[in-house]
């Protein structure tokens, strides 16, 4: 199976390459990719490069497209669809039906990968992405079982790829307005989630608050780390009892059943993070290489290390297991 | 065609929300007997599993409200991920005399060649998109909640040919997920649930740790704890060209909310004045319109001043 | 790990001026090795951010825009900042060294950020797509303090590498 690794900068491109990616994901630095997130991703000149490197170690570069053109500034997108064909990405990652159409029209040789924000869920969501816009790969969203992907990989006619370690979303990806109800700014639109331009951290006795726009995220009482106020991994009431209502600060790892994926007939695994520093990608994408190859008890022993990383160091296997249900 | 000129119809969306049976029926009857609504989409859009408890009233309020002279559009599943939820689509869309509203991707797959109208749960976010969709078959679109003003306009302007709605009353569906955490609050997991969502007919409130109300559960589905009320935007809305307005049902008097909304498109009724009888007529959620104004959804643009709802 | 008090000591007394001059060569050497810097903080660049050593008695104002670095000592900064952020200083220094995940430590409590949340985040983005090793960006540093510094830089590298409680968290 081949390691797809995200990059926000050239500096943990670079990394990734080193640390034996088989493909880099990157974005634009503007809102035509779902990490428009201040200070990171590409110029055209810096994708140039980065794509030079890679293709100097034998690595692929995958370019993300994947947010919603907004109507009457089609032409932003379009634009990144052709840098990014011209500059020789090996594939473009899209979202946008209509972006799609543009592209399996006008760079019909140019490879066309599902992006998981366009929320191909099924067999017959994944045929149509294939018949219509000829899609040759589709990133799975995070709601499906591995006996789900088992089911789904012999009925259809492209390649899957799946995430197996980061960050995970709660909701179906591409279909969550949660960040613009609170804060005007939305992945879809805007690239973001629960941007940073909207949080506020605030003192409040002992207790620290986090604020996303009006609302209140979550309140950490002394000693307990904490996090940044992404809103569906916030602390609520629901009648009256305070709980993390849609998931905890937990981030995913499944690298534990890369070999289920692989028997369930997963060409590609996907690690999340183009936000995250070029040390967590090195580190990351290095251990998860070796553990690709390593014997089941190595395996565990690399994944173990690699857990300190993550999220308030506890990951879940997310939707890929049914009791997360 | 042109939609320039005529006063937009009104849409009475899918229940989102599990009602029982009779509750689900007499709605409906209630609906097909008084309400100034065309087109009624019927059907369950959130949770395959709930799918019984409407099943056995089906045919019997299809027959009454196009008795009543209303266009009736049934509504597909807007999560897929089983493979009997996939059949059950690819079984409506074989079998279906009636129009059918897609609100995922498989459903658009399916109904590739055969006139359907697009749900607000598909991402229409530019023209491109729309004619794209309506090049395989999409006669109607309901826009995304999400989508601004200045977005609408240009779709609507630049997608001629298909006929257009926006969502302009209810709490909106703002989020979908795999777990369901309406369940998940009551202890229960989505595999065992016992229906639990059906104990909050308008949902299950999500209020911040400062006592703030924010979201709304319904089962597997967040929306808004502000209910959308286009109400002073309806003069702009018909003149861009858009076809109908969608009215979400809320656990309130929607024949009452439908009249409202009539009465503002016929020009019998303030949008002021229709805005105070909004809040009596569903007086359990604040009203908000800030999406339309390319703002935070929760907020609420009066025409002289605007104010967020963050306080509780 | 908290900056070795008997190196911090001297800070106290060594004239503001001098400190000053010594952070401004290292800020330009930085620079000129990293003339790209700053091109990632778009809209941010014109504002100011200032870095708060925890383990150290002194604060440090660089405005991107006009390419300059103040230093005074705390609690007085040059007002107003648009976003600060206080922390030890090895991870200060990690941070622009893009030696650990500031993911993980930007918003826990180990490095303490406030003020304009975007601007600081641009920040922390910006230098960590730099490439910033200090050791080696400051090799061939002339003047008094160098030796000074680069051993300082060395030492921190080797602690904060080898420490118990690992960066990450």
């Amino acid at each position: 199976m081949e390691l797809i690794c995200p990059a926000g900068t050239p500096a943990a491109f670079r990394e990734a390459v080193d640390a034996g990616a088989n493909a880099v994901y990157c974005g634009f630095r503007d809102e035509t990719n779902a990490r428009n997130f201040p200070g990171l991703n590409f110029s055209r000149d810096e994708l140039r490069e980065a794509i030079a490197y890679a293709r100097r170690h034998g690595t692929q570069t995958f370019v993300a497209l994947n947010t919603f053109m907004r109507a009457g500034d089609e032409e932003i997108w379009y634009r990144a669809a052709a840098d990014a064909v011209a500059l020789k990405a090996d594939a473009l990652i899209l979202a946008d039906f209509g972006l799609m159409a543009h592209v399996a029209e006008h760079y019909p040789q140019q490879r066309l990968h599902v992006s998981v924000q366009a929320s191909a869920s099924n067999v017959d969501a994944i045929n149509f992405l294939v018949d219509a816009f000829h899609a040759k790969r589709v990133v799975l969203p995070r709601t499906l079982t591995i006996a789900d992907i088992a089911r789904i990989a012999p009925q259809i006619r492209c390649e899957i790829e799946v995430f197996v370690f980061g960050g995970l979303c709660v909701m179906a990806e591409g279909r969550c307005s949660l960040s613009s109800y609170a804060t005007g700014k939305s992945p879809n639109m805007n690239g973001v989630c629960s941007p940073a331009s909207h949080v506020r951290y605030r003192q409040e006795g002992k207790e620290l608050v986090s604020e996303l726009g009006d609302y209140t995220i979550n309140r950490f009482p002394a000693g307990e780390a904490a996090g940044y106020p992404t809103l569906c991994k916030g602390r609520f009431d629901i009648a009256d009892s305070p709980a993390y209502a849609f998931e905890d600060p937990v981030s995913l790892d499944v690298m534990s059943e890369i070999d289920a994926l692989s028997a369930a007939g997963v060409s590609a695994l996907k690690i999340e993070g183009r936000q995250r520093g070029k040390a967590y990608v090195a580190e990351v994408v290095s251990t998860l290489k070796k553990a690709l190859s390593a014997s089941p008890a190595q395996r565990t022993a690399l994944l173990t290390r690699l857990r300190g990383l993550s999220e308030g160091q506890k990951t879940t296997s997310g939707a890929y297991e049914k009791r997360w249900r | 065609m042109s939609h320039h000129g005529t006063s937009p119809s009104l849409t009475m969306g899918p229940v989102y929300y599990l009602w029982d049976g009779p509750k689900w029926r007499d709605f409906h009857f209630r609906i097909a007997d008084e309400a100034p609504v065309d087109r009624v989409v019927i059907g369950e859009t959130v949770c395959s599993k709930r799918q019984h408890f409407i099943e056995p009233h089906l045919a019997e309020v299809i027959e009454r409200l196009e008795a009543a002279g209303k266009t009736v559009v049934l509504s597909t599943l807007s999560l897929v991920t089983l493979e009997r939820e996939n059949r059950q689509i690819r079984e409506l869309v074989a079998d279906s005399e009636h129009m059918i509203e897609a609100n995922d991707l498989s459903a658009l797959g399916l109904l590739n060649g055969k006139p359907h109208d697009i749900g607000p749960l598909v991402n229409v976010y530019n023209a491109p998109t729309a004619r794209l969709l309506a090049s395989r078959g999409a006669t109607r679109i309901c826009l995304p909640p999400e989508l601004p003003f200045t977005s609408v306009e240009t779709i609507v302007a630049d997608a001629p040919g298909i006929a257009f709605e926006v969502f302009a009353f209810g709490r909106m569906p703002l989020a979908i997920s795999a777990r369901c955490a309406h369940a998940r609050s009551k202890g229960k997991i989505k595999d065992n649930c016992q229906f639990v969502c059906g104990d909050d007919p308008d949902g299950l409130p999500v209020k911040t740790l400062d006592r703030q109300s924010f979201l709304v559960l319904n089962g597997v589905q967040t929306v808004s704890h502000t209910c959308q009320a286009l109400l002073g935007e309806l003069v702009d809305l018909a003149a861009c060209g858009v076809s109908a307005l969608r009215l979400s049902p809320q656990d309130c008097d929607m024949v009452a909310i439908a009249g409202l909304y009539r009465a503002v498109l016929d020009g019998m009724l303030g949008a002021d004045e229709a805005i105070v009888q909004l809040r009596d007529i569903y007086p359990a959620a604040p009203l908000s319109n800030g999406f339309h104004h390319a703002r935070e959804g929760a907020a609420w643009v009066a025409r002289a001043r605007d104010i967020a709802h963050g306080g509780a | 790990m908290e900056f070795p008090r008997l190196l911090a000591f001297p800070l106290n007394y060594m004239p503001l001026p001098a400190i000053e001059r010594a952070t401004g060569m290292l800020f330009r050497r930085v620079l000129k090795k990293h003339p790209d810097l700053f091109e990632r903080l778009g809209e941010h660049k014109t504002k100011r951010f200032a870095f708060l050593p925890s383990d150290l008695p002194l604060a440090f104002t660089v405005e991107p825009a006009a390419l300059s670095i103040r230093v005074t000592r705390k609690p007085a900064i040059p007002s107003p900042v648009d976003a600060s952020v206080e922390g030890p200083l090895f991870l200060l220094l990690s941070l622009l060294e893009g030696r650990c995940d500031a993911d993980a430590l930007f918003f826990s409590r180990d490095l303490s950020v406030t003020g304009d949340m975007e601007a600081m985040l641009a920040m922390r983005n910006a230098l960590d797509g730099a490439d910033i090793d200090l050791p080696r960006d400051l090799s061939t540093l002339a003047g008094p303090l160098a030796p000074f510094f680069g051993r300082v830089a060395q030492d921190i590298r080797r602690r904060a590498l080898t420490d118990e409680t690992s960066p990450w968290n």
